[in-house]
């Protein structure tokens, strides 16, 4: 069996990649992906919990996260067709217009 | 047999995810992503988690991925003007920044008395994740149904909208 510490790295790794891509990277779609895969490095989390103690609410939880990720990407990708209609479209540094 | 399986899918699944990071081309950041995604729904059987796995597919995979790649081709952003968003001193911080973050994490998976070995032979039921979907987390099931909802609303607005 593969032990669950080994899962756990994994997920702090792909976490870690996600956050790295959040800062590094200026086009708003891959800042998405990038927020995508650290959801996605949070469920894997979860999932192995729910695995080690054998309890049903991390599954239910992973449930959750996924629909709201669902929702979060509609809306994201909604504004980044909003800010494109504003000749904004590569670079999110771009976007300042709410800057005081 | 299974730490293999487990090796091979997180091997490809933390190389994909660098993939997303570093490509230039988005429309290949969003093919690595969809190779991520999948890497991690062999996971999720390897933990006894299918009908999670199943899920991760259709949403992430397909439902999420097509979105992305939906919005770059309506957008035009596979031909987007080269912005130099991996400038060397951005890419070293992130990395520092990052390699910062992987530690402290790290140490506190470790350190948590939680991740003891795994048991063989539990398996999850789509029948246990209902029941407690309507019994004890009834609640939440209702309020993320608003949620979507909220969500598709927010985003029919925002995409028709022409701001001044």
């Amino acid at each position: 069996m593969v032990p669950g510490e080994y899962y756990l790295i994994l997920s702090a790794a792909l976490f870690v990649t996600g956050a790295v891509g959040v800062l590094v990277r200026r086009n708003p779609l891959v800042v998405f992906m990038s927020v995508e895969m650290m959801l996605n490095a949070v469920n894997l989390t979860l999932v192995t919990y729910a695995r080690v103690w054998d309890d049903v609410a991390g599954r239910v939880f992973v449930l959750l996260v996924m629909a709201v990720a669902a929702a979060e990407v509609a809306i994201g990708l909604a504004i980044i067709v909003a800010l494109a209609r504003h000749g904004i479209s590569a670079d999110v540094d771009e976007a300042n217009l709410l800057k005081g | 047999m299974e730490m293999v399986v487990f090796a091979v899918l997180a091997g490809v699944a933390v190389l994909a995810g660098l993939g997303v990071v570093a490509q230039r081309n988005v429309v290949h950041s969003a093919l690595f992503l969809l190779v991520n995604f999948a890497c991690l729904a062999g996971l999720y059987i390897l933990l006894n988690a299918q009908f999670l796995a199943v899920v991760q597919i259709i949403v992430y995979a397909t439902a999420i991925v097509v979105l992305f790649l939906f919005v770059v081709m309506l957008l035009g952003m596979e031909h987007a003007r080269e912005t130099p968003d991996l400038r060397p001193y951005h890419a070293i911080a992130g990395a520092a920044l990052g390699a910062l973050l992987l530690g402290g994490v790290v140490w506190a998976f470790v350190a948590s008395p939680a991740a003891a070995a795994i048991e063989p032979g539990i398996v999850s039921d789509v029948r246990e994740i209902g029941a407690a979907l309507l019994t004890d987390f009834s609640v939440p099931f209702e309020l993320v149904s608003v949620v979507l909802l909220v969500a598709l609303i927010g985003a029919i607005v925002l995409a028709k909208t022409r701001l001044q």
